[in-house]
């Protein structure tokens, strides 16, 4: 699926921000600025909420809690219960250690993977490039060309200091390298 | 941005003036560029250590551990000495990466690719000692509680030597996995600006898609942090259990509730001393002494001479403990330490860990190169002597005087040692060439940090 997109080039963050703002205070719907370092400042420009990853961090620390105490205590007091030192069945001073590893285990994995599927990356995915320099040293705000008018928005973005101003047709399609 | 108004006493932390464009051809030409002399060099000998040391390795599972010095009174020494050496490495990269950034310490950026990546290196090492040691190999996924036909007859989850394999596992696929998140938009660098169509493929499928949009970067910032407030204790839980394979035996000179906090200590000197090993060398061969400053060695040294005197003040609460406890077996093992046969031992341990570090209270000698770099290596000494210490000295001499001996390597135990310092450098010199050394997208962030 191939979209137009005009693009505004910039190569510094700071006009790429005071753009952003205005571009936010016009009220234009961006569609996505591409840098090659964050840019802090700009979620809010942008109005991007809160990542939700930290509640897949709690979700999978706490599963990974259970699991780990469910399957020691199953393991040692139910289905094979053995004498080890005299120490009782269910020891859970001794359980401590590997309950903790396991909660971090599944809490880490978990934000990788979620972290991964949201937003869509996996090994040879073939990237979305608006900017060949995108990921070295510009900075680009892409808005989708039929939601803003194209001549104020050149106008506007090279007064603030963008160094180009184009039309792109991008493939916006998720597909392999 | 906010970062150029930070006060008159911050000084930039990448000292030139670079574009960004700059930066990026600073550290990534070194992947595109034919190896040079050194590269080939240094790459060729630690191969061949590597090889020799797999031959080694191959000998023993095909003779037993029997072609190792052990003995019935010393029946741990080389092997568990060589594990905590590695694991106790390892722990300077998660220290670097995660708990710096929890510290908003920003003078991390430079180092912390390369730091990780030693981490994951020395983790790799330390896990081929008990696979070795499990005497045949291919049996080790024994370790895991899987259902199994001998009952099933499940792991021993009281055992702290089962909590290793557990934080060991996990300590290594989470490092290594927060290593890779944080390489995902460097690789997507190297992807856009090479020219060739293989590596352009490769580095491709590496950086899994990624192409700099912000609404990534939030969640991948986000990750970051997450990562890097699980890592912390995980950390320290890592080096806390590593002890507890001792501090749970009932063995005059292991059993000392003081291990954990020692032992976590210990690994951040030995670590920190690491990572100055290689990044002085890497610094200079790669000319990045723009990017690791004087300045990150300077604060390493302050790391380590912190370390230095925790270890210092672990190694007399031990003496006094012995005397305080009234134990006379625990008195004589400290004792015997001290001024018995492996008195050398214990003295090389206190010269390199507590006295030679003392040197670092001097600016001079922390910002000299040369001083520094050998002292990396002295610290190294000192932290594999000291787990020498603890293990063999306290076994040596056991409860019954007509069983104590003396215990010495066999070549199968040092080859394989020097091996693992094969497979180290090998694995470091192969990521240095292929990987970018330096976070890119991160140095990138700080330049403009105290810069006018």
């Amino acid at each position: 699926m191939k979209k137009d997109f005009l693009l505004a080039i910039f190569d510094c963050e700071e006009k790429l921000l005071k753009s952003a703002e205005k571009a936010r205070d016009k009220n234009m719907e961006m569609y996505d600025v591409y840098t090659p370092f964050p840019v802090h400042g700009l979620d809010d420009a942008m109005g991007i909420k809160r990542s939700f990853l930290p509640y897949v961090t709690f979700v999978a620390g706490a599963v990974g809690l259970g699991a780990a105490l469910v399957l020691q205590i199953w393991t040692s007091a139910v289905d094979w219960p053995t004498i080890i030192g005299g120490k009782p069945f269910i020891s859970l001073p001794a359980f401590i250690p590997i309950t903790f590893e396991v909660t971090v285990l599944f809490a880490a994995h978990s934000t990788v993977a979620a972290f991964l599927v949201y937003n869509k990356l996996f090994p040879g995915k073939k990237a979305m490039i608006m900017h060949p320099e995108q990921t070295c040293n510009k900075f680009v705000m892409a808005f989708e060309k039929d939601k803003v008018s194209v001549d104020d928005a050149s106008i506007m973005f090279k007064e603030l200091g963008a160094v180009e101003v184009v039309v792109q047709n991008v493939d916006t399609k998720l597909s392999w390298y | 941005m906010s970062d150029a108004h930070v006060s008159e006493l911050r000084q930039p932390l990448i000292t030139e003036d670079r574009t960004y464009k700059q930066i990026s051809e600073d550290i990534l030409d070194t992947l595109e560029e034919k190896p040079s002399k050194a590269w080939l060099a240094g790459f060729s000998i630690s191969a061949l250590f590597l090889t020799i040391g797999f031959l080694t390795v191959a000998y023993q599972v095909g003779t037993g551990i029997g072609t190792w010095g052990l003995n019935k009174t010393v029946g741990w020494s080389w092997d568990i000495t060589n594990f905590v050496f590695w694991v106790g490495i390892g722990h300077a990269g998660t220290l670097i990466s995660a708990v710096l950034l929890i510290f908003r310490q920003r003078w991390r950026t430079a180092i912390n690719r390369a730091a990780e990546a030693m981490t994951i290196f020395a983790v790799a090492c330390a896990g081929i000692f008990p696979l070795i040691h499990a005497g045949r190999p291919w049996l080790l996924y024994w370790v895991f509680p899987y259902p199994n036909t001998r009952g099933p007859l499940w792991v021993n989850f009281r055992s702290p030597l089962l909590w290793d394999v557990f934080a060991i596992s996990t300590y290594l696929t989470v490092s290594l996995v927060f290593w890779y998140m944080g390489l995902l938009p460097d690789l997507a660098t190297v992807r856009d600006r090479t020219k060739s169509g293989l590596r352009r493929f490769i580095y491709g499928v590496l950086s899994f898609g990624w192409n700099g949009s912000n609404r990534t970067w939030h969640h991948w910032e986000v990750m970051s942090l997450i990562l890097a407030g699980l890592a912390t204790p995980l950390v320290l839980s890592v080096h806390t259990i590593v002890s507890m394979d001792f501090a749970t035996s009932v063995i005059p000179g292991w059993h000392t509730t003081i291990f954990p906090p020692y032992f976590v200590a210990g690994a951040i000197f030995s670590g920190f001393a690491m990572v100055l090993t290689l990044l002085i060398i890497t610094r200079k061969v790669l000319n990045w002494e723009n990017y690791i400053t004087l300045n990150h060695i300077e604060n390493m040294a302050k790391v380590i001479v912190v370390t230095g005197m925790m270890v210092g003040l672990a190694y007399g609460t031990e003496f006094f403990m012995a005397w305080y406890s009234g134990n006379e077996y625990e008195r004589y093992c400290f004792i015997n330490r001290a001024t018995g046969p492996y008195w050398w031992a214990y003295w090389t341990m206190v010269s390199c860990n507590v006295l030679s570090p003392q040197f670092f209270w001097f600016k001079k000698l922390r910002t000299n190169l040369v001083f520094v770099f050998i002292m990396s290596i002295i610290v190294n000494i000192g932290m594999w002597f000291e787990r020498f210490v603890i293990i063999t000295t306290s076994l040596h001499r056991d409860f019954l005087p007509s069983s104590w001996v003396m215990y010495s390597p066999t070549w199968v135990e040092i080859w394989t040692f020097i091996g693992t310092f094969g497979l180290f450098f090998t694995l470091f010199f192969i990521f240095i060439r292929v990987l970018p050394g330096i976070a890119v997208a991160e140095v990138k962030s700080v330049y403009k940090f105290a810069r006018k």
